[in-house]
């Protein structure tokens, strides 16, 4: 694939609002898991909730529509680092028609009707009266809302397949661009907490009690969290800023195997890493560093680390920043891709903090320390239920 | 770089599946007018293609999409587990939503598992993959009443990257009161598409796609057109027509907001 200059992008998650706040959470090694207080959740978990999200309020004429926490939390994060600025100067450039919108989510805003079916009608069942399926709990919610808010008028998508869901924005806007279609695109993912995820994962008995440990050997499970992260993905033009972060290949595959769980030889996850190598003509020695799916699960992180030892080699130097920041379910590709774009511009591998004993019988080179080097190309991973995988790789220009 | 229009592909295989249309020839018959279209309740074949203990485990949705995804497949002599495919829906499993939500709404949240892994909006991929051993990429999308047209421009944009066929499986189910008031899908519709890049002795046409301004296409016969404004997975009904008829012409489906996807379509025979 010809690579893709990412323009700008910008973060938001239990970590910090912004890149600077991130990237500062990062340095610090500093995590932003609490204990779950979430709404009336009782589970005995801790969650990665951003702070503030509630108190966010949509502007109007917006609110009246899309108002709901998934899109108060997506414009906390499209009003962060003058992004929503940056995505203008963009439809300026190109013309509205020619900035698509791709937007990953899991939930996207069905926290509203589950807090709407406790207000049912009693005599009729009904759901109450303010109640709008179409702007706060459909799936497409979330790019339609982004679309309206940034004045685009392209084509709009939400790609919705679970954990993998905004690092397939990254590729699917990729493939429109190449084929003509538009010329910039506005990709990313936003997922929020809710009581379906909670309770969801809960009965499947992945939530980890104590703050999730990915790659540990002591880790039970997952920290729930939520985020927003956005990127604008244009053609590179012929000379690029000496700190400009490429987008250099995707690769997706499925595992056709099983809806919760990976194969154990994480065969799915290897051809979507060798898909992203080959897509970026790039060898695996070329990678720096991996951002591990890494959820902290039994499965997943043994299914992962095997892939990864086979493709990138046991000695690629890898964390998982879910430590930190919590699974955020359909955001998190976009969230590990924005991240991995401050490693790189910032030369720094990231630690997997929590974990402090590394899985013996996992054959990585597990980051349990910050590691401040240049990085030229690193990969992100992401797979989700229904074996859904992806792996993108970032990278500088030369 | 190229126009948008030249997203192109042939048209190698068809499956429907909806109220009163039990498979694509029945479907071609109604749509070129040669049998009424009698309104009747979708009937959702069991997939047998998957094991008995998945089996159990799925929902409509899920049924629908395996089953159409297979007889366009299955029309066109096609393996399924060598194709990437692209599902679209305009919001999933509306049963399955509703059982979640009465569940949380109630003192004890015990939810299901099955029911939480079934409500992720890519299941029908993911039971696909588990149904056929289809390992190439999926994609799940959403656009509301516009998902039919996302996909199609999503599994053209593939095909032309990947210069590989793909399948289109866009699908949508019924929604159980209380939702139904706030979105009112009363039964389910499904169609797939296989996709290639190049023609072949089972192509029944060629498309091509541009975006365009203007109302999408409506249907003449009533039944129909209020079928295709009640089931978003039905806005391909246009579509459906003008390949049904097997002559050219061209078509316009509904989009996002007043726009449409323009689809030309040229004849193979």
């Amino acid at each position: 694939m010809s690579p893709l200059a990412i323009t700008a992008c910008t973060v938001t998650s239990a970590i910090g609002r912004g890149l600077a706040a991130t990237l500062e959470s990062l340095r610090d090694a500093r995590g932003g898991l609490v204990r779950c207080t979430f709404e009336t959740v009782v589970l005995d978990t801790w969650v990665g909730e951003v702070p503030g999200v509630d108190a966010t309020a949509v502007p109007k004429p917006l609110a009246d529509e899309y108002d709901c926490r998934n899109n108060r939390l997506a414009w906390l994060g499209l009003t962060a680092d003058g992004f929503a600025e940056a995505v203008e100067r963009s439809a300026a450039r190109h013309g509205r028609r020619r900035v698509g919108v791709f937007l990953g989510t899991s939930t996207s805003g069905i926290l509203e009707t589950e807090l709407a079916y406790r207000r049912r009608d009693p005599e009729s069942g009904a759901l109450p009266e303010d109640f709008r399926y179409r702007g706060a709990h459909n799936t497409f919610s979330l790019a339609a809302f982004a679309r309206r808010a940034l004045r685009l008028e392209g084509p709009a998508v939400v790609i919705s397949s679970a954990c993998s869901s905004s690092a397939k924005t990254f590729a699917s806007a990729q493939r429109a661009i190449a084929a003509g279609v538009i010329d910039a695109a506005l990709v990313g993912g936003v997922d929020s907490l809710c009581l379906t995820t909670l309770y969801g994962f809960h009965s499947l008995q992945l939530v980890s009690r104590t703050p999730c440990r990915p790659f540990d050997a002591a880790r039970e499970g997952i920290s729930i969290g939520e985020a927003a992260a956005f990127a604008l993905i244009e053609r590179a033009p012929s000379s690029l800023d000496a700190d400009a972060v490429l987008l250099l290949g995707c690769g997706e595959s499925s595992d056709a195997y099983h809806m919760s769980s990976p194969p154990p030889d994480g065969r799915g996850a290897r051809r979507a890493m060798e898909l992203a190598l080959e897509g970026a003509e790039l060898s695996a020695a070329a990678i720096d560093y991996i951002n591990f799916h890494g959820t902290g699960t039994a499965s997943n992180d043994a299914a992962e680390a095997r892939a990864v030892a086979e493709v990138l080699g046991r000695e690629i130097p890898g964390s998982s920043t879910k430590g930190a920041t919590g699974h955020t379910l359909g955001a998190a590709g976009a969230l590990e891709a924005v991240i991995c774009a401050l490693a790189v511009r910032h030369g720094l591998m990231p630690a997997g903090i929590n974990t402090t004993q590394v899985d013996p019988t996992l054959p990585v080179r597990y980051l349990l320390k910050n590691r401040s080097v240049p990085l030229r190309r690193v990969m992100t991973n992401s797979f989700g239920f229904g074996g859904s995988n992806c792996s993108l790789i970032l990278g500088r220009a030369t | 770089m190229s126009a948008p229009g030249s997203l192109a592909a042939f048209v190698d295989g068809i499956g429907v599946l909806g109220p009163g249309l039990s498979d694509w020839p029945a479907a071609a018959r109604v749509l070129r007018g040669e049998t009424p279209w009698q309104c009747a309740a979708t009937v959702l074949p069991p997939p047998q293609c998957l094991p008995a203990a998945e089996r159990r485990r799925t929902g409509m949705p899920v049924r629908l999409a395996l089953a159409v995804g297979l007889e366009a497949t299955s029309r066109a002599g096609a393996d399924p587990a060598a194709l990437p495919a692209v599902f679209a829906s305009s919001g999933g499993d509306g049963v399955n939503c509703h059982e979640i939500c009465q569940v949380l709404a109630s003192e004890e949240r015990q939810l299901s598992p099955t029911r939480f892994h079934n409500s992720v909006h890519n299941a029908a991929a993911g039971y696909w993959g588990i149904a056929t051993g289809a390992t190439a990429a999926s994609n799940a999308l959403c656009a509301y009443d516009a998902s039919f047209a996302a996909g199609l421009l999503e599994a053209l944009v593939q095909l032309r990257a990947e210069r590989t066929p793909v399948l289109l499986i866009a699908y949508d189910t019924g929604y159980p009161e209380p939702l139904r008031r706030t979105r009112p899908i009363p039964d389910a519709f499904g169609a797939a598409l296989l996709l290639s890049p190049a023609p072949s002795r089972t192509s029944l046409a060629g498309v091509s796609v541009a975006m365009g301004d203007g109302p999408a296409d409506r249907l003449a016969d009533g039944g129909l057109e209020s079928l295709r404004r009640a089931i978003p997975a039905a806005r391909v009904l246009p579509l459906l027509g003008q390949l049904a008829s097997e002559k050219p012409g061209r078509v316009a489906i509904e989009h996002l907001d007043a726009t449409a996807l323009v689809v030309e379509v040229s004849a193979c025979r």
